[in-house]
């Protein structure tokens, strides 16, 4: 006689059986349920994400035409105009400089206004509200302001380095300071990732600074020993976050260069996210910018890796408690 | 992970929507350090007011250069010698700024309000359904989050042209139809803030799934519905390049406030061959500010409380 046979005949297992076979059904009505709420995301990932990069590997392949929307293969062509094409690496050039210039600035200059504002105790918010306003300023309008206080001759940057007897750079002429120009504009409205840090360094314990404190550590070495491993999942969190949005850098430095099509722009404004844009855009040269756009994508899951992999050295993470 | 708020000292929003700490108070905070003797503290307050006006300087420059006759926006007074209000009516007659605003403002309605619903519907289904492959859709949520939007950016003008929508509205809030990463991610923190008991207690009395999502999660989820709302509103009415891909092609009445404004820059640049009228500009950058200033005067810690969040990911 087989067990199962054996629990048949007693009710109490019957009973037990009943119970699971129900169990059961309801976790497959909970599991369909799940998958429907879910539904809208599953759909628009197929279709706008993965599809969409697939159709974007496609069309990398084939010279593409708007007007009749017919695609001719190209084979490598694309891919070999990234190389051949002197704006490629010109641009993708701008674009690491300027990424490799802005991020640490960005991160420096936020640190240290979180840092200030946890210190500050009853007066913070005052202090955080303003310093969050060039956040909510449109890119347009930060923009056009800037792109008159950046003005060689007269703008009120140059002014002010006047003032100390500084003779001020031809902020948006010269090569040497367009991309300075741009990080200007982009440590003015950092106050987004003040804030992340703000948060982190409200969740270092007290007691680790009052402990270094009783062994003799001053400032610097309580900087380098406590704050900075308690909040160091945050700063790669940032370092990641704002190097993905640098490597794409477009709405300021196509309204400060590129906006108007009729003036010659100097080519260290030329940025990737730019020149990616007017080539899909302006001349409609669809498959070498679908190329240019998983080149972008491989540089950019590259740089990521790079940055999670070096890090694991150095990112101190609490054993999670959930 | 984490749930909701631990980490910022303030009362998560969860526990604020079931009342188990009052809105708006902070709980008393041990400060991180031991106080700083008086001149320390002066000091720090000498150098945080220095960096605020820094910050606040802008702003004032172009306040001031907004009421400036044209000859004298460079003189970077921030006191005009001569006030003249007469910019504000040239630029409302020579740019049709009140259809930029009105088209920005209900574009960014119809994103915001889409990306609300429904990422908050997908947000439920992950964080109170248990099915199968769960955590690696999660995953792979949490991964869209960082892939860079010029990678698809092709493709998708491609879609929306395929379906004859270029030119529309549509393709500047389509896409929110089918939630967003980020936000799913916030809401369904949110919503494991929420003891599951109360959902359970609702199944006993006989609510079907979707009856806990109204009479339970959209209730109780208005603080995280006004975040996700409010940021998808200030990307919507920021979004240059979407506008320069879809609505380019139409006249200015149909613009956006930034491609409105980055048709303004070109139109009274002197190198276009206009007159260099830069106080214009000013104007029309300081009316499509306001609106974004006034909305965080009022929802302030909304938008800190979002930004936040943004760094619990892990």
């Amino acid at each position: 006689m087989t067990a199962a046979q054996v629990v048949g005949t007693d009710p109490d297992a019957e009973r037990i059986r009943f119970l699971q076979r129900r169990a059961k059904r309801i976790n497959r009505r909970e599991a369909v349920a799940g998958y429907l709420f879910i539904s809208p995301w599953i759909v628009g990932f197929l279709v706008f994400t993965l599809g969409a990069m697939l159709y974007s590997l496609v069309i990398s392949f084939t010279h593409y035409n708007l007007a009749t929307g017919l695609a001719r293969p190209a084979g490598m062509e694309n891919y070999a105009d990234l190389l051949n094409d002197p704006n490629v690496a010109l641009s993708l050039g701008n674009t690491l400089f300027y990424a490799v210039l802005a991020v640490p600035l960005e991160i420096v200059f936020a640190l240290m206004l979180a840092m200030l504002l946890n210190r500050v105790g009853r007066g913070s918010g005052f202090f955080r509200t303003i310093f969050y306003l060039p956040k909510m300023t449109p890119a347009v309008a930060t923009a056009s302001v800037f792109l008159l206080l950046l003005n060689g001759n007269s703008g009120a940057i140059n002014d002010a380095l006047g003032f100390f007897g500084i003779q001020g750079p031809q902020w948006l002429i010269d090569p040497a300071w367009v991309k300075p120009s741009i990080v200007l504009m982009t440590l003015w409205g950092v106050s987004g990732t003040m804030v992340i840090f703000l948060a982190a360094l409200k969740n270092v314990p007290r007691d680790l600074y009052e402990v270094a404190e009783l062994d003799g550590a001053g400032p610097i070495r309580r900087f380098f020993s406590i704050t900075v491993p308690m909040i160091s999942p945050t700063i790669l969190f940032n370092v990641i976050v704002l190097t993905i949005a640098a490597l794409q850098v477009f709405d300021q430095a196509y309204l400060l260069f590129w906006r108007d099509q009729g003036s010659s722009a100097p080519e260290a404004s030329l940025f990737y996210g730019v020149y990616l844009f007017q080539e899909a855009f302006r001349t409609f040269n669809f498959g070498f910018a679908a190329a240019m756009a998983w080149l972008l994508f491989l540089i950019i899951l590259l740089i990521t890796l790079i940055q999670t992999r070096v890090s694991k050295r150095f990112v101190y993470y609490e054993a999670e408690n959930s | 992970m984490a749930l909701t708020d631990s980490s910022t000292g303030q009362p998560s929003l969860a526990a604020q929507a079931t009342g188990v700490e009052i809105a708006g108070t902070t709980p008393l905070r041990r400060r991180s350090v031991r106080p700083l003797p008086l001149i320390g503290r002066i000091v720090l307050w000498l150098v945080l007011i220095g960096f605020a006006l820094l910050f606040l300087y802008p702003f004032a420059w172009l306040l001031a250069a907004s009421l400036k006759p044209r000859g004298d926006v460079f003189d970077n007074s921030l006191l005009p010698h001569t006030i003249l209000l007469s910019n504000y009516a040239e630029v409302w007659k020579q740019l049709p700024l009140v259809s930029w605003l009105l088209n920005s403002v209900a574009i960014a309605v119809i994103a915001a309000g889409l990306v609300t619903i429904s990422s908050s519907l997908v947000a439920f289904g992950f964080a109170y359904f248990r099915f199968p492959g769960r955590k690696v859709l999660f995953g792979v949520v949490l991964a869209t989050m960082m892939l860079p939007g010029a990678v698809t950016l092709v493709p998708q003008y491609l879609i929306w042209k395929d379906l004859g929508l270029v030119g529309t509205w549509v393709p500047l809030f389509g896409m929110n139809l089918f939630g967003s990463a980020f936000y799913i991610f916030l809401q369904r923190q949110f919503l494991l803030g929420l003891p599951r008991e109360l959902f359970e207690a609702a199944r006993i009395d006989g609510a079907s799934y979707l009856g806990l999502f109204r009479r339970i999660v959209v209730p109780l989820s208005l603080p995280s519905f006004i975040i996700i709302f409010l940021f998808e509103f200030q990307a919507s009415w920021n979004n240059l390049q979407g506008a320069l891909i879809y609505l380019n092609g139409g006249g200015p009445s149909g613009f956006t406030v930034p491609l409105g404004i980055s048709y303004a820059m070109t139109t009274f640049s002197p190198t276009n061959g206009g007159h260099g009228d830069y106080q214009y500009v000013m104007v029309a950058a300081l009316l499509v500010t306001l609106p974004m200033l006034i909305l965080f005067a009022f929802a302030q810690r909304y938008f800190i409380e979002g930004i936040a969040t943004q760094g619990r990911k892990g």
